[in-house]
């Protein structure tokens, strides 16, 4: 991984604060950069380019725009299976995200996929036809009963 | 909200233009003056349904280190370690779930060790014996789209 510059750095503080709603948003983040804004239009494309801006765009409350049912899906996946089962519960579009994390003791599941939804019984639904489409059976939901902090991450700050 | 502001924020979630006018452009794609565009999106960050507009990043790319941890607290504790646990600008998704271990949060720091910090200071604070943690080890998918149709 290339290291990033102290340009790179500030690009980031900038950028991770959000654009201001105005004909020109970029403008005002350049000339504290000391860039025009060609040069940070062209910094931000090379940095989603190579991954390190893993999306640029809006982030939204997803609770307020209904989907107030959401559901961990913990799944116990042979290890000689996740490889396989990992990309077949990515290709759910309800499954927002799907990790392999480590088991620990006590702790048997290995395959992480968060669902969606308007409701607990969308949720379970999706949750069973991964199961019929993968064969899993080992697998719980734990939905969440109360949102205690949800913040975008400030970088180098 | 209504069907305008639903196909806004389904194309600003995937595709927002990285231009110098990109409120114009918006505009022109869904055939709305720039000023429409403006205050619909004025609208939806008052109303909380917009967040942020900017970059989302990836923090192992940026050097970071991240995990998400799962605790057991005891119901009439949660308030004091919720306060506790949130206070770390590194721990940025807090949720309440349904089992044993009824705390998970992510937590991000500048560097492993700094993030072996944050957790022993947690164990100290707030009560918690054991932190298990469960970081990314393989992303199979992290998708931040959510359809408005």
């Amino acid at each position: 991984m290339s290291m990033l510059s102290e340009q790179d750095k500030q690009i980031v503080r900038a950028v991770q604060k959000g654009l201001s709603l105005v004909g020109r948003p970029f403008q005002a983040m350049a000339e504290q950069l000391e860039l025009s804004e060609e040069e940070l239009l062209a910094r931000i494309k090379d940095m989603c380019a190579d991954g390190r801006i893993r999306r640029f765009g809006a982030v939204v409350r997803h609770r307020e725009l209904g989907f107030v049912a959401n559901a961990m899906v913990v799944w116990d996946v042979p290890d000689e299976q996740v490889a396989m089962q990992g990309q077949i519960m990515a290709g759910f579009p309800e499954v927002s995200h799907c990790y392999q994390r480590p088991r620990q003791p006590g702790w048997s599941y290995n395959l992480f996929t968060m669902i969606h939804g308007r409701s607990r019984e969308y949720c379970a639904a999706v949750a069973d036809r991964i199961s019929q489409s993968t064969g899993l059976t080992d697998y719980r939901l734990l939905f969440s009963t109360a949102e205690l902090k949800k913040s975008s991450m400030r970088y180098f700050e | 909200m209504d069907q305008i502001d639903r196909n806004l924020l389904n194309l600003i979630q995937a595709d927002f233009p990285l231009v110098k006018e990109p409120y114009r452009e918006l505009g022109r794609l869904l055939g709305l003056e720039e000023v429409v565009v403006i205050a619909r999106l004025e609208r939806l960050c008052k109303s909380g349904a917009l967040r942020r507009l900017g970059g989302v990043f990836d923090y192992r790319k940026l050097g970071y280190s991240g995990t998400l941890c799962a605790v057991h607290v005891e119901p009439e504790r949660v308030k004091d370690a919720a306060a506790y646990i949130n206070s770390f600008p590194g721990v940025t998704h807090n949720y309440l779930r349904e089992h044993h271990y009824n705390m998970w949060f992510t937590v991000l720091a500048e560097n492993g060790e700094k993030l072996d910090e944050i957790l022993g200071l947690i164990r100290e604070n707030t009560g918690v014996r054991e932190i298990m943690e469960l970081p990314a080890e393989r992303v199979f998918k992290i998708k931040v789209n959510f359809n408005l149709e």
